[in-house]
């Protein structure tokens, strides 16, 4: 790690407690945000056996379900990333925050968005039924505040930095913060999208609002862990830089394969599937990175839990994206579109690639922030039960909706496809039930590596100061 | 400073024009299509009805979009550009969790059918999943004059007092029955024909009536088709839907008026001395002839009906009468 061992002479230990208390703030309230959003899809999951658990407009599914997917992925998944995204940008750059104030009034910001959001959609205020943009505009304006005050705060700290290069990590970070700018305000201009062109945004914005800001996130996340959790510099620089690239001029095109067979112009859905395909060439350039990274290391894998954690990232990341491929081919489309089949899909990559990835980093780089462990008995118990409870997750609902599809193809009455469904449901509840009290043991976790004794004084500034002898 | 300009800028930049060619501009683009023969803008009732429809989430659940696919042909012909002009925000839907409604103020034009499956879906379909809306209504001790109580079956309705629903649920279900797809000129319908997949009406072989009639297909076809308000146990709702359960037309030994009824719907009826009000929707524009045939035997000949079976041939010379 030549990249961060030169600079540390010029860091106080103030600037070490700022960024460490930044990155603990931005991790407690996301989880927060985690309990609240999979508590929610637990009670929904319930529903589809008992309709009548939770009666009442406040509980009724269908205000749930987007402040669901809403606080899933503006209250946790955005908060705990860019919370390591300021972590890796200051560490990597060998600088401190450029201000830690401007990373305190975004967490405001980011939190307030989503407590407003939720409580606007659970009292009915939903803008439209649109996928991930089901706030109403001046809260997703709050958001689009928090999402520009970061960007210009890691800009202004990897600017700062010590080093004439930029690392890897850092243009995945800035870059993915950028660019959710530019789709938000896409999203949010009324102007020109009504009737089908409103189709057209939307399959625009639902996908690269998760593939243009969590995955670059998290991959800058990958770049900077893995080698500090491995010792050893990551597998082909060159690779990374690729993978940047051509994630950045594919992704933006395969939105529309989420209206296949929508009265959408034909040749817009027949770009967005050969796009699909392209999409192959980063996912396995940066998977394979990554798993060249660790090649020949299982022994420390297994006693080294955030490892685990990133390991299992890097295979959903694999497999969500490769099934994301495959689902987009019209044959295919024909059977799963619709069903259930896509519910399971987006829980292997949200749940599968970027939470595991958001834990495993955690895991990975708060203790170094404020020097302060987690006991390896929770993070086990995090590990398996999330692990087990997605699998049976998302095994039984890609199994479900492949029958609720064929039950449509072969002409039987709607409500067999409802009656279909109903083991496969249960049995999601069971896997939902697991990683619901996966959280609550990272919660544990999370109040452990924050507020728990601490292992040492300041871990960087002890790291210096074996440096400085080095 | 310049390496961050080049990466951060430059990125940003590609992805701006990637964000304006793929998402902006098919936007404008697309927002100019124009409005489709016969597709009209909502009454304010309607718009209304609408919001209520966004404000709850049905869309998570419900998708508006018929595809050009053979298993989609149930829901309606396919959606053509033009049956959008006036549906912002868009309700296209990604999940199929309950059946697809653009065209069910068509498919179920029963505004009591509505009404009691909006209070609670499992009063009308046993096996729905669906949440029961009934905060939707208020329990009043009398309906207001002018008002027609919600006929709930007696396992479903309040204790004490009468069903009425709140503005919100009228505008809500004027909203559903607004939902028609406008029909296609002759041109249009040709090419969406050719470009089905199969359909599962294929599958119904003539032969299959030889011997009577295809017992399997009958029962699934009036799953599909009837259940949700004459009820699988065929008595129907009392008050809202006729039983077909030692029904007179049902056991008639002429079936024309059987026929006629499931060709061209019915409004107003009395049977039995009850008047129902709801209306029961044609068939004739969905429905093959073996199909028809198939559903009417199975009535003829279940729940201790005894009618006269009819065949496809004689459907055909039914429907051909009224045309």
């Amino acid at each position: 790690m030549q990249f961060v061992r030169k600079q540390h002479s010029s860091l106080s230990e103030t600037d070490d407690r700022a960024l460490a208390s930044v990155f603990a703030a931005y991790t407690v309230t996301a989880t927060l945000w985690l309990l609240f959003a999979t508590g929610v899809g637990l009670l929904m999951a319930f529903k589809f056996g008992a309709p009548e658990f939770g009666g009442g407009a406040w509980l009724t599914f269908g205000r749930l379900r987007p402040i669901h997917t809403n606080a899933t992925f503006y209250g946790f998944a955005s908060i705990a990333l860019v919370g390591l995204g300021y972590y890796v940008a200051a560490r990597s750059s060998g600088t401190r925050l450029y201000s830690p104030k401007l990373a305190w009034i975004g967490l405001v910001l980011f939190n307030l968005a989503a407590a407003a959001g939720t409580i606007a959609l659970d009292l009915g205020y939903n803008d439209g039924d649109l996928e991930y943009r089901e706030w109403p505009w001046p809260i997703r304006l709050i958001f689009l505040a928090a999402l520009m005050i970061t960007a210009w705060n890691l800009i202004g700290t990897v600017a700062r930095r010590t080093s004439g290069d930029i690392y890897l990590s850092n243009w995945y970070i800035i870059g993915g913060t950028l660019w959710t700018c530019i789709i938000a305000v896409v999203a949010v201009l009324p102007w020109y999208q009504y009737g089908l062109g409103q189709v057209a945004v939307s399959g625009f914005y639902m996908h690269n609002a998760v593939g243009m800001w969590f995955t670059p996130l998290v991959l800058g996340t990958f770049y900077y862990a893995l080698p500090k959790l491995l010792s050893r510099p990551i597998y082909s620089y060159a690779l990374g830089v690729f993978a940047f690239w051509t994630n950045l001029l594919f992704y933006p095109i395969i939105g529309a394969h989420h209206f296949e067979f929508s009265p959408l112009p034909w040749w817009l859905q027949t770009t967005a599937i050969v796009f699909s395909v392209a999409m192959l060439v980063p996912v396995w350039g940066g998977s394979s990175n990554f798993l060249l990274t660790m090649r020949g290391r299982t022994r420390d894998m297994v006693h080294s839990y955030p490892l685990m954690f990133i390991f299992v990232a890097v295979i959903g990341y694999l497999l969500g994206s490769t099934q994301g491929t495959l689902e987009a081919f019209r044959s295919l489309q024909e059977v799963w579109h619709l069903t259930n089949f896509t519910v399971g899909h987006s829980h292997l990559t949200m749940y599968g690639f970027v939470a595991f990835a958001v834990w495993g980093g955690l895991y990975a780089l708060l203790p170094l922030a404020t020097g302060r462990q987690a006991s390896t008995l929770g993070l086990a118990l995090h590990f398996w039960m999330a692990l087990v409870g997605s699998f049976i997750y998302v095994i039984s609902l890609s199994i479900g909706g492949t029958i609720q599809g064929l039950d449509w193809i072969h002409g039987l009455p709607f409500i067999q496809s409802v009656i279909d469904m109903q083991s496969y449901y249960v049995w999601r509840g069971v896997g939902g039930s697991l990683m619901f009290l996966s959280h609550l043991v990272f919660a544990w976790n999370v109040w452990c590596m924050c507020y728990g004794a601490a292992v040492r004084q300041s871990p960087l500034a002890s790291r210096r100061a074996e440096e400085a002898v080095a | 400073m310049n390496k961050l300009v080049l990466i951060v800028g430059g990125s940003t930049l590609v992805y701006a024009c990637l964000a304006l060619m793929m998402g902006v501009l098919p936007g404008i683009e697309l927002s100019r299509v124009a409005a489709g023969p016969g597709v009209q803008p909502l009454t304010a009732l309607q718009d209304e009805g609408r919001a209520v429809y966004v404000a709850n989430g049905c869309g998570y659940c419900h998708t508006q979009q018929v595809r050009p696919l053979g298993q989609d042909k149930v829901f309606g012909r396919p959606s053509i550009a033009g049956d959008f002009k006036y549906q912002t925000p868009e309700l296209l839907g990604s999940e199929r969790t309950g059946p697809d409604l653009t065209n069910i103020g068509v498919r179920q034009p029963s505004e009591v059918w509505q009404y009691i499956h909006l209070y609670n879906p499992r009063a009308v379909v046993p096996e729905s999943i669906m949440p029961s809306f009934n905060w939707l209504f208020d329990v009043v001790g009398q309906a207001p004059a002018g008002m027609t109580p919600v006929p709930l079956p007696k396992a479903y309705a309040p204790a004490q007092g009468v069903v009425v629903p709140t503005h919100k649920a009228e505008a809500l279900i004027a909203y559903l029955a607004s939902l028609k797809q406008q029909p296609l000129p002759a041109a249009e319908m040709a090419g969406d024909e050719s470009a089905m997949a199969s359909p599962p009406a294929a599958t119904s072989t003539p032969e299959a009536a030889a011997g009577g009639y295809d017992a399997a297909k009958g029962g699934a076809l009036f799953t599909a088709n009837c259940s949700a308000c004459h009820q699988a146990s065929g008595e129907g709702l009392p008050g809202a839907f006729p039983p077909l359960k030692g029904n007179d037309v049902v056991n008639a030994a002429d079936a024309a008026k059987h026929m006629q009824v499931v060709l061209q719907g019915l409004h107003g009826n009395k049977v039995g001395g009850v008047i129902y009000g709801s209306a029961m929707p044609p068939f004739a524009g969905t429905l093959s002839d073996t199909e028809i045939a198939d559903i009417i035997d199975y009535e003829r000949s279940s729940w201790g009906n005894h009618g006269q079976p009819v065949t496809p041939a004689q459907v055909a010379a039914e429907r051909a009468k009224t045309k």
